[in-house]
């Protein structure tokens, strides 16, 4: 109980340190954050429950006024901002991405994880589409259209955390609960 | 940990939080509801003259707060110019600035306390049928305490990389780095049950 607890906090908190960590830079001028990759490392390293929690974890005290989003944002505006269905996906983006690790094991953990993560990906991006349709007033495939450029940065991020995820496995095994023995 | 909280003292801080929130999700129904450029610009005078009541500092803070939407105000503007729906787009554009500027008016004259409360208020069903909220409140609790932690290990990694390469970290430290997270939580998890546990 206490280590579930202290991992589901300490990865919302490296949810909220990876968005103030310098961000990655494509090479056509995209900026993109490592906070997306916190948030399906959380669903790929501690499974779906425990991932979703800790982001949902992360977004209350977000709600709450704390300036934890890349950029210092925070507070209930990001929920009603264009973004904010990005915001809302990213608890169940996990909890995919989560799902889809703990159920394929016959497959290396940078394959299962990666692809997992993509999954989780494609999740995020059907909230934040919606999210942004509705805010800005737009179609469905018109909002699609201006998230576009972000698209690569994420299939990156994929298989980063694919690699991360299973370079975590060998360093600490224990900790990687959604590989975890049911009775551990 | 700083929150986004105003230190500029207004008469909306005394108010009652669960309130300001109710009050917030019905204004913003109300907005997204509203077809009408008028009515969406009336709204964002109201929205700018709760900013400006307080004082020209906090009026001031908040409207650098918003300067974040600039990139999608552009988009709304190059659309619907090219589309030629300009009272289209200035109802869209008007919407969302007042949707988000007074959402953070409520994050901005809320201390993180009181939000706290609010929390506390809305699981207190959940302590009623014998669940336990404790474990919520706790990580609350962690989240505030370790994420500037964190962060002060994640800018140590980077330094300590930048000693040694010329080039720049890239994606390469998030491994040290979430494994420095899993590490500091098998410690707390170890502290937390030699104290008693939860």
């Amino acid at each position: 109980m206490e280590r579930n607890i202290a991992l589901i906090a300490l990865f919302a908190a490296l949810i909220a340190a990876l968005g103030i960590i310098p961000a990655v830079m494509l090479p056509f001028g995209v900026p993109i954050t490592a906070q997306s990759l916190g948030v399906m490392l959380c669903g790929t390293v501690l499974g779906a429950k425990r991932g979703a929690l800790a982001v949902l974890l992360f977004l209350l005290l977000v709600c709450l006024g704390l300036p934890l989003l890349s950029g210092g944002k925070g507070g209930l505006g990001v929920l009603v901002g264009p973004t904010g269905g990005f915001v809302i996906g990213f608890p169940v983006a996990a909890f995919v991405a989560g799902f889809v690790t703990e159920r394929w094991r016959n497959a290396p953990l940078a394959l299962s994880a990666g692809v997992a993560a993509a999954v989780g990906g494609v999740v995020l991006y059907a909230f934040g589409i919606v999210g942004m349709a509705i805010v800005l007033d737009k179609t469905l495939a018109q909002a699609a259209l201006l998230v576009t450029a972000f698209i690569p940065g994420d299939a990156i991020k994929a298989v980063i955390a694919g690699l991360v995820t299973s370079a975590l496995y060998r360093a600490r095994p224990r900790a990687v609960l959604s590989r975890a023995r049911p009775a551990a | 940990m700083i929150s986004l909280t105003s230190p500029v003292e207004t008469w909306a801080h005394g108010w009652r939080a669960g309130a300001k929130l109710g009050a917030l999700c019905l204004a913003t129904m109300g907005l997204f509801v509203l077809n009408s450029v008028p009515g969406q610009g009336a709204a964002f005078a109201v929205m700018l003259a709760l900013y400006a009541a307080p004082g020209a500092v906090f009026f001031r803070s908040g409207i650098v707060r918003l300067r974040i939407l600039w990139p999608f105000l552009l988009v709304i503007l190059l659309w619907h110019l090219v589309t030629a729906t300009p009272a289209e787009g200035a109802e869209i554009a008007l919407r969302l600035v007042t949707a988000v500027g007074l959402a953070n008016l409520v994050t901005m004259t809320t201390r993180l306390s009181d939000m706290i409360g609010v929390v506390r208020w809305l699981a207190a069903p959940l302590r009623r049928i014998g669940i336990q909220t404790r474990a919520l409140e706790l990580g609350i609790a962690l989240v505030i305490r370790f994420t500037p932690m964190l962060a002060a290990k994640g800018a140590a990694l980077s330094r300590a990389w930048r000693a040694r390469s010329p080039r720049r970290p890239g994606w390469r430290i998030v491994l040290p780095f979430t494994l420095i997270a899993i590490d500091d939580a098998e410690h707390v998890a170890e502290a937390l049950k030699a104290r008693g546990g939860i």
